[in-house]
Formats: structure tokens, sequence, C-alpha cells
């Protein structure tokens, strides 16, 4: 049987080191994916995890299992993905400008019939990369989790950090960001 | 167009396809490598970290000992007037050449 993650902690608390591997192992999917919504070079992708769980060990003591270890880990995970948009919010590669093929299409079928828009997934998908790149850091973090991955403000606060009444206030703005980023992406041609 | 219409629509198209959680072969090793490598202390850079931290402290001590020296300095009497001294500097190779 597999040690838990309590065990495991308690062992790394003693100094075995070593038995911090496991807990990588089992968590990293997790990490990698929440780190895929907010960073695209794999290189930076990696960058991220690497420092959650190097955090993770540094911090480790102050773990204090009220909730499980995943929470506090995708806690710190979800924290250093801001810090990661904070730090790179200047070097943005994408603009609104040199929409794809796909892309142009995609808008153009939407406005000519909003409700039939099945097809082509993967420019719309483009699209919202492009739209969330051009937010800003907290605008994009909020949009992402409360938007994309369902998440509840209180959830959100528990997250980030930030109080519930802060979470709705930039969830607001977020949606108001948002909205606008989409009317200079249209305006001019289909609005 | 409908924005908010928009709006929906995209964030559907994000929510049908979730991240990828693969992870790079032996990811955990790498990290665990970063974590368990011995300390590599670099005397140099740890010198001049040093000597920056001393920078402010040395700056204050600095700072407080010309307030102290210039607070504790006596002034020295001032003198008649300007013209008065003037004069007495310029004769005073007269007075000495009549000696």
């Amino acid at each position: 049987m597999e040690p838990s993650d309590t065990e495991l902690i308690a062992a790394v608390r003693k100094g075995d080191v070593s038995q911090f591997e496991p807990l990588i192992a089992r968590y990293q999917p997790r990490v990698f994916a929440t780190a895929r919504r907010y960073a695209r070079r794999e290189d930076e992708i990696q960058d991220i995890v690497q420092e959650v769980f190097i955090k993770a060990f540094q911090k480790l003591d102050s773990f204090r299992a009220e909730a499980p270890f995943e929470h506090w880990l995708m806690r710190l995970a979800v924290r250093t993905c801001y810090d990661f948009l904070r730090a790179h919010q200047r070097n943005r590669e994408t603009t609104l400008t040199d929409l794809s093929d796909p892309e142009v299409d995609w808008l153009e079928r939407f406005a000519a019939s909003p409700e039939d828009n099945s097809k082509n997934t993967d420019a719309a998908r483009a699209l919202i990369e492009r739209v969330m790149a051009q937010l800003s850091p907290e605008a994009r973090l909020v949009i992402t989790l409360l938007e994309i991955e369902d998440r509840s403000v209180k959830e959100i606060a528990l997250l980030t950090g930030w109080s519930v009444p802060l979470v709705k206030v930039r969830a607001f703005r977020a949606r108001a960001q948002m909205k606008k980023i989409l009317e200079t992406l249209t305006k001019g041609k289909y609005l | 167009m409908d924005l908010e219409k928009l709006q929906k629509k995209l964030i559907a198209a994000a929510k049908l396809s979730p991240p990828s959680d693969r992870v790079p072969y032996a990811f955990e090793k790498r990290i665990m490598a970063r974590l368990t490598a011995p300390l590599h202390v670099d005397e140099w850079s740890l010198c001049g970290r040093w000597l920056w931290r001393a920078v402010t402290p040395c700056m204050s001590v600095m700072a407080a000992l010309g307030v102290w020296v210039l607070a504790t300095m006596h002034p020295e009497p001032e003198s008649q007037n300007l013209e008065q001294a003037i004069e007495n500097t310029l004769l005073s190779s007269d007075d000495v050449a009549g000696e």
C-alpha cells in the first residue's frame, strides 16, 4: 500500500528528503494542468511547476494538515501562476490585430449566425487564448477560476488569498475588461 | 455583434478543452536533484552582498557624525567688519616691512 500524504510529509519533516519525490509524482499532473492555463511555452510551464514544488518543500513546515495537502499545494500553484502573470505582463506575445484566417472565419460565422457556431472549436480556443493574454493578471486569474474552472467566489478567495469582496470586485472589473477587449477585437469589422 | 454571447461562446470553447496534465519524463527527478544539490557558495558574490548591506549603516553613521561635529563646533568670533579686515590684510606686508 502506498504511504499517505501525511506519512510522506512527516518523513520529509524528519529529514528524509527522498520522501518528497512520491509527493511530487502524485501531484505534478495537476500542477502542470494549472500552469498550462496561464503560460504557453513549455519551458515557462516547467519553470512554474518547479517553483511550486520548491516552494512547497521550503514551506512544508507551515502546512498544518487542517486541509488536504492537495488544497495547500494548489493554493501555492495558483499564487505562483499569478506571480508569473504579473512578472510577464509587459511582454505579452499575442496582439489583437494579427488574427489568423480560421479565427477571422470563426468571428465572421459568429457575426452571421451567433446561434450556430459549432464548427472549428480550435479557432475559438485560439481566440479566447488571445483575449486572455490581453487581460491584466488579476482579470485573467479571476476569469480562469470563475468562468472557465467554474469555481465559487469563496474558493477563489481561498486559492488567491484575496477577500471575498475583493474577488467580487475583481470579477466585475475582469468581465468589463474582457468586454472591452472583445469590442476592440470586433470593432470596425462586425459591429 | 452580441458581445455577451461572443464572450459566453469563447468561454465555452475554453471549457471544452481543459489543458493537458502531461508531465515530462522524470520531471520529479529533476526537482529532487534541485532540492538535494549541495549548496554552492560563491565567496565573491557573498562578500559583495555583505558590502552592499554595509553601505546603509556606514552612511548613517557618517551622517550622524557629521551632524554631531557641526552641532558641537564653536563658531569663530566675528571680525570687526569686512572693510577693516581687507585693510588689515593688505597693509600687513607694510607693517612687516616697517619693522
